[in-house]
This record gives structure tokens, sequence and C-alpha cells, in this order.
């Protein structure tokens, strides 16, 4: 065995760019391990967004359809619901949306596009029940507002714009998904508009 | 010793081919990057295979994205069925009926380009004849007495076949198709029948792999990743090794 | 600062279990033989395989669905549908013909420096005992695909079982669960090759080196490098301290500690080798039909068997021995005697002398015509049968089988050349 000298710079140099080029390598591996849990294209369609029809749809009613396995309400708010609304803001968590639960085109007073139609995510933003919707005898559960959302699992309650009371579980208001009017009789729930 | 070895790598291949290739097939220059092509291609699978072949393995949205064709496009010409965008390509034909008019259930098509490969069905095709004897009228000389009428007939028209009778090494006489003429009643000439049928081809073959070209591109990326790795570990080697050498 | 951290840290797991000594112990401090040549990079690369099967397999368990409804459909669902899933699959199934490549190389490795040889024969026994759960593992995963290769190929080699007399037939009943290949087979398959065989693998494995680390690595001399204590001089035992464990008792010749020295040889052998398999990956996945074949691409039918049924690759050799013999009985002895032969190589070698390099010209002859006779068999086995093919094919079996006869013959009176008292290099 020779005794030449070992060139450590040279050494220490090489070893750091081997480790640092598999390193770099390693991570690479990685990529399709990581992404691979991402949802597949089955996923995507399946959770693909959805078109409801809302000309039919009478003042008062409430149509659920869902998305993304999710249950999504489209309510057609009256004329009297849209009036009570700014009244009753002292009673609630988060009157004026400033949580981001809504894109942006619903943060709004009314949290909607338009103001008689109202969609939300029919998912209780505390431990994940869907809340029922009473249109006339919510004034049992919140004195003085007539109709309203009421979580039956642990009394979550929220306004007709999904905004959630003071003094119940719930801490955020319920969550407005993207959508959009594709025309008069048609909203697409799942996309943004613009976002093909 | 070790060209012995490489010898008889080398063999392998063609010996197997010899094994299985009973016809000649055409070569088939299908062209993965050429999106008319493909889009064509997809075009004449829709309108003339869909009907009873799927491509079950595979998405609209997917072929609508990879070939360039818009949703709305996609949508109103090539989808048939009253499927979404996002789902796979079945079709509407019922297994049980199907089986019972062809005999069989007519086969799903995503793979077939990896089954039976391109060239093969490039020639067959093309390789259709007038048979009055057969139940569609038409028989194949790459796939005998198929069960399937000639799909394609309003393109190429139905050729017909001129025998020749052989005697094999048994003694067994065999009528076998020695050449095919155009009917010339299609609305395609030869050479426009032989290039539709090349787009349909390059389209199965892009369904039955559809990231083949991703694959082989990411491939260079890799390739070119691990020589920079060796040439870096060799230095490295070579370097430790200096203590013992 | 940071330093004392470390140490300290070290320190405290040294206290509580033995990280720094087996370190030391297995890499830092462990004798390797300075001679390796080319062939020793294949042991490194099998554990690079297995590692990558392992990862793979789990990975692709997570979107495979093991149901004869669903097994086909959910193959193509990762190769479209999985984000990177193709990438995936391929790693898996061009990894499961590498995992062959490196150990028959290894294989090969060990059979012509006399690896085997005593006081190495448990490290074969255990080696060919991996081979054989790989070959397994290999069989049951490649029904799981469940296309027409899948199933046909399964179907041909169940029914091998049913030559063994009286119980032949209920025993391949037993394994199917059905009258055919069904629903009931692929998940029992599908249990064994995911959680069972690869259990089995690792332990295997693991014993595999723990028998190899114990008696020392051979090497291409096939001299030892662990002499009597005191007998060797200073300039052979060179520079390098080994762990007490095996400089304790021996002196040391002519070895390097095996990190840092091998494990930057063995990092240039596997980057070598990933450039082989990134090429196949993403160039030939279907390995020109062999890797993955074209009849696999059609769903399992079971009223269909496809114009030629040829086992993948790796199996052919035996295949052909099964095909050549025109007995099933005594085709299945002969099949599963090719295998079980090899177990015994060790006490078929009589010779003290183990390295090729120093055994006489019959055992090279020998070995030689063993190789072509097994490549031959590989090829046949992989051809329809012809009457030519099956003649050939007896030929060639006699010579594999010949081989060891003639061994067991020559080696116990073998003319070998004078061994080097120091490693060549």
């Amino acid at each position: 065995m020779s005794n030449a000298p070992v060139n450590s710079g040279r050494r220490k140099f090489l070893t750091l760019t081997t480790a640092v080029v598999g390193g770099v390598g390693a991570a690479a591996v990685a990529v399709p391990f990581v992404k691979s849990w991402s949802p597949s294209e089955k996923a995507k369609a399946a959770g693909a967004p959805v078109s409801v029809k809302i000309d039919k749809i009478q003042p008062g009613q409430l149509v659920r359809v869902e998305w993304r396995g999710k249950p999504v309400w489209v309510v057609a708010r009256t004329d009297k619901v849209i009036k009570e609304l700014p009244t009753i803001e002292g009673k609630l968590r988060d009157p004026k949306s400033s949580e981001p639960q809504q894109p942006e085109y619903a943060t709004n007073e009314l949290r909607s596009i338009k103001p008689e139609l109202f969609i939300a995510v029919g998912i209780c933003t505390h431990l994940g029940c869907s809340p029922t919707y009473l249109p006339d005898s919510f004034g049992e559960q919140v004195e003085g507002v007539e109709s309203g959302f009421f979580c039956p699992c642990h009394g979550s309650k929220f306004d007709m714009a999904g905004r959630v009371f003071q003094n119940v579980p719930a801490p955020l208001n319920l969550v407005i998904p993207p959508h959009h009017y594709v025309d008069d009789a048609t909203v697409l729930i799942g996309l943004d508009k613009g976002d093909a | 010793m070790k060209k012995l070895l490489i010898a008889l790598v080398a063999l392998v291949p063609s010996l197997v081919f010899a094994a299985g290739a009973a016809v000649h097939l055409d070569k088939a220059n299908y062209d993965l990057t050429d999106k008319a092509s493909l889009q064509n291609g997809a075009k004449l699978f829709m309108n003339y295979c869909s009907a009873c072949h799927s491509t079950a393995h595979q998405r609209y949205q997917r072929v609508a994205t990879d070939l360039g064709i818009p949703d709305d496009l996609m949508r109103e010409n090539l989808i048939f069925t009253d499927s979404k965008i996002g789902e796979l390509m079945h079709n509407s034909m019922d297994k049980k009926d199907a089986a019972k008019w062809f005999g069989n259930a007519p086969l799903d098509l995503t793979l077939e380009a990896r089954l039976r490969g391109p060239d093969w069905i490039y020639t067959y095709l093309r390789s259709f004849y007038k048979d009055p004897e057969r139940p569609f009228g038409v028989n194949n000389t790459v796939f005998k007495d198929v069960a399937m009428p000639h799909v394609l007939e309003e393109l190429q028209g139905i050729p017909t076949a001129t025998f020749e009778t052989i005697t094999d090494e048994h003694g067994n006489e065999h009528k076998v198709v020695v050449a095919l003429h155009s009917s010339e009643t299609g609305e395609m000439s030869s050479d426009e029948y032989d290039r539709a049928v090349l787009d349909l081809v390059n389209f199965l073959v892009y369904s039955g792999e559809p990231n083949k070209l991703e694959r082989q591109s990411l491939g260079f990326w890799v390739i070119g990743f691990l020589i920079i790795l060796f040439i870096l570990s060799y230095l490295l080697k070579k370097e430790y090794w200096r203590d013992i050498h | 600062m940071l330093k004392k951290l470390v140490t300290d840290g070290i320190d405290w797991i040294d206290a509580r279990i033995p990280m720094t000594d087996t370190w030391n112990k297995h890499l830092a401090q462990y004798p390797t033989p300075v001679n390796f040549n080319f062939w020793y990079f294949f042991g490194s690369l099998a554990m690079l395989v297995l590692v990558n099967q392992i990862l793979t397999g789990i990975w692709l368990t997570m979107h495979y669905n093991p149901s004869a409804e669903g097994a086909f459909n959910s193959i193509e669902y990762i190769m479209r549908d999985v984000p990177y899933g193709w990438l995936l699959r391929y790693m898996h199934s061009t990894g499961a013909s590498a995992f062959f490549v490196v150990i028959y190389l290894h294989m090969f490795r060990g059979l012509i420096y006399g690896s085997y040889q005593k006081p190495r024969e448990l490290i074969w026994i255990f080696g060919m005992l991996i081979f054989l759960v790989l070959m397994a593992e290999a069989f049951m995963g490649y029904l799981l695909p469940w296309g027409q290769m899948s199933f046909w190929g399964a179907q041909v080699i169940i029914s091998l079982f049913g030559a063994i007399p009286v119980i032949g037939d209920d025993l391949t009943l037993w394994i199917r669960g059905d009258y055919v290949i069904s629903g009931a087979t692929l998940n029992r398959f599908f249990a064994l090759h995911v959680v069972a065989l690869p259990l089995a693998l690792v332990a295997l494995v693991f014993l595999h080196i723990v028998a190899l680390h114990e008696v020392g690595s051979n090497n291409p001399d096939g001299i030892e490098i662990k002499q009597k204590k005191g007998s060797a001089s200073e300039e052979a035992k060179g520079k390098f301290t080994f762990h007490q464990q095996y400089s304790g008792k021996k002196d040391i010749i002519d070895a390097v500690p095996f990190h840092p020295y091998f494990t930057v040889k063995d990092i240039m052998g596997v980057s070598a080798f990933l450039i082989c398999f990134a090429a196949v990956i993403f160039f030939i996945p279907e390995g020109g039909g062999f890797f993955l074949e074209p009849p696999n691409f059609e769903a399992a039918n079971s009223l269909k068997t496809p114009a030629h049924i040829a086992p993948v690759w790796y199996y052919t050799p035996y295949y052909a021995i099964l095909r050549a013999i025109p007995d099933k009985l005594i085709g299945v002895v002969f099949f599963g005697g090719s295998i079980a032969i090899l177990f015994l190589l060790p006490w078929l070698d009589r010779c003290k002398v183990k390295s090729i390099r120093y055994r006489s010209w019959m055992h090279k002859l020998n070995i030689t015509q063993f190789i072509i006779c097994f490549i031959v068999l590989g090829v046949l086995g992989a051809l329809p049968a012809t009457p030519l093919y099956t003649i050939i094919a007896q030929v060639a079996s006699v010579g594999y089988f010949g081989f060891f006869i003639a061994l067991f013959i020559y080696s116990k009176n073998e003319k070998t050349k004078p061994l080097p008292t120091r490693l060549t290099h």
C-alpha cells in the first residue's frame, strides 16, 4: 500500500458534491411517491363542478346537491329574510364575514352573488354534521328570527346567510363554495368565474 | 464467451418473432407528436369504432387535453353518449346484446395497440375483402373469419381478393389470398385511406399509453442526472482509493 | 457546541443500544478484501432493488384493487389516473426483472469464485432460500395484474402440483381455492405477495448478511484474508484498524474497511446500474415483451388461452427442462430438481481450492458448458416447443445436471494450481 498524500481538500469537495447531488436525486425520487397521494383523475372527475338549475326554485325552498361528496345548499331567500338579515348582526359572532370562509365575491353583507340566492356548503363548522333548515320555526332557537339553520348534533345555529350565532359551539360561519352563474337559470358550483 | 452471450441475447427477439408472425405486417409509421393526426384518429375512432368498441380505461378529458381539443368541441363532436367529460370512455352498447349480434362482445380497444402492436392494427384495417360466405359479407387476411363488418367501407369500399391454391408439406391444398384490389367505391383514394388508418393507429397507440411522450422526455432528464452522479461517484471512488493503490 | 451536542447524543444512544459498535462492526471497521472486482457489485445492487420493490410495492398497494373484477382495471387506473402511477408501476415491473438480473449475476459470482465452499455453506443456503422465495414472490406478483398471461401462466404452474401422485389434484384445488384460478386465488396470492413473502425475504436477507459477516467475505482469489494471529507481517496487515471481533483472534491481511472504500465504490456501481435501470423504465418498459408480455394487456379470460404461453424470462431455463421431458411427473421432478440441486453445491464440490483462477481446465470447461446450457435453456423456454427445440432442450438439460455430477466426480482429486499467499490486485 502506497503512502500517497491524502488530498483532503479535493476529497472533501467531492464528498460534499456527491452527497448534495445524491440528496437532490433522493428528493426527486420522493416526488412520484408524494404526488401519487394527490387526488387521481378519477377523484377529480367525481369532484367536478356541479351545475344546478335555479329557475324552478320557489322562494323559501332549499335544494340540496352533492359536490365533492358534501351537501351544498341552494336556498331561495324571501324578501322578508333579506330585509331581516342586517337587523340581527348584534347576535352574530362574525357578522361582517372577516374570517376567510367565503370567496371574495361573496364577502358581503348577504354572503352571496345574488341577494335572493344563498349557496353554502351544508356542513357545520363545529364537528362536521349537516345542520337542519328551519324555514319558519327557527324562532324557537333564536327569539325574533324566523328562519335559519340549526345543527342537531351540538346545537349550533346559523342565520340565512350562514353566519354563526353567538354562544354556540361552532366557531366559524358556514363555508361558501366557489361558484358562478353560467346564465340566469344555471349556477355552476365548484368553479370560480373565469377558471375553465 | 462474452461474444457468444451477446449473440445469443441478440438472437432471442428475432426467434420469437419468427415463431409468432404467420402473416406479413406492414409497418405503421405513426407519430405521437403529430397532434393533427391524433385528432383525426380520434375523430375516426369516435365516428366509426366507438359505437361497438369502447376505450374504457381512458377519460374524455384526458384525450381532449392531450390532443389539444377544446372541452366544448370535445363535448359537441366527440362524446356520443351522455357522459360527462371527466368520465371514462364507455360506449352505450349492451354487452349481452352485442355478444348475441357478433358472437362475441366487441373488445375494449384502449390497450389494443399494446396487445397486438400498431403494425397489426394498421395491416388489419387495410386487409378486409369481399367474402359473401361470411355473415357480414367480408373476411380479413390478417384475422381470418373475423366476426366484424368492414366499418370503414364508406371510406375504402370493399376490396376484392385474388386467390391462389397452394399445396403444403402434408399434401393438403389451401386457397390463399395473394392480392387485394380496390373496389374504387370508397370516398378515399388508396393513399388517403392508408393515411386515415395510420391516424387511427396513431390514436390507438396514444390510447394504449397516453403518457408515453412524457415518460420519454422525463427519461432524458433522469438519465442526464444519473450520468452526472456517476461521474462524480467515479471521481469520488478514485479519490478514496488513492489511499490503497 | 453543536459537536458536543452530537457526541453527547451518540453516547446517550450507545449506552442504550450498540449503535456505534454495530456501525463499526458491519461498515466502518468491517474487513473487506481489497481485490473485489466487477462481480462484487451485485450484492449491494440486489439490496437496492429489494428496497425499490418494497417501496414501490407499498405505494402500488395503495391504488391496486385485489379482486377479479377490479384488478385489471385498477392497473390501468394506476397507469393513467394516479399522478405518477405509471412511474411507480414501471419501477416495480422493471425492478422485478432487474432483481433477477442482479441475483443471477450474484449467483454466478459465487459459482466461479467458490463462495459457497466451506466455511460459507450457510451463506449459500440462505442465498438459495432468498432465490426460492424471490421466485415465489415474482410468480404471485405476476398474477396480480390479472391479464391473460397472469392467468394462464399461473394456471400452468399451479397445474404442475397436479403431477404429484395421490394428493396432486386435491393440492391444486387447495392452492387455487376454486375449480379454476379465480378471485379466491388472486386474493391469497395478493396477501402472500405483499405481506408474507416480503417479510420472509427481508428476514432471509438479514440472515444472509449476518452469516457473511461472521465468516467474512470470499474474494476472486478464494484465499482467506484471516490468518493465524501473529503470523502476518505488518506490511500485510496494512494501516487500517478493524473491529476487535475480527482482528482480536486473527491477523487480517490485504483488507480495507468497507466504509468508506466500498461504500464509495458501491455508490459508483449503483449510479451505473441506475442508468441502465432508468433507461429501461423510461424507454423500453416492456423490455421487448420480456418484462411486460403483450398478452397481459388483455384482461384474464378463463375461456380463451393466448396462442403462445411463455413464462417470464427468469423462469424459462427451468421451464425448458420441464418441457424437455415427455412425462409430466418426471418433468416436474427434474424441474424441482434443477433448483434443489443448487442447494447441494457446497457438498458436491469437494475441491479445497475455491476460485476458478486456480482450478483445473476441466472445472473451467464444466462451468462454461453449464452457463451455455443455462442460457440455451432460457432462450428455448421462451420459444414455442418444436421437435428440434425439444431435442436441443434435452441436450442442454443433460448439460445442466451433468455439471453437478461431473463436479462431484472430478473435484475430489482435482489438479489445481498453487495458491498465492497474498491477494492479487
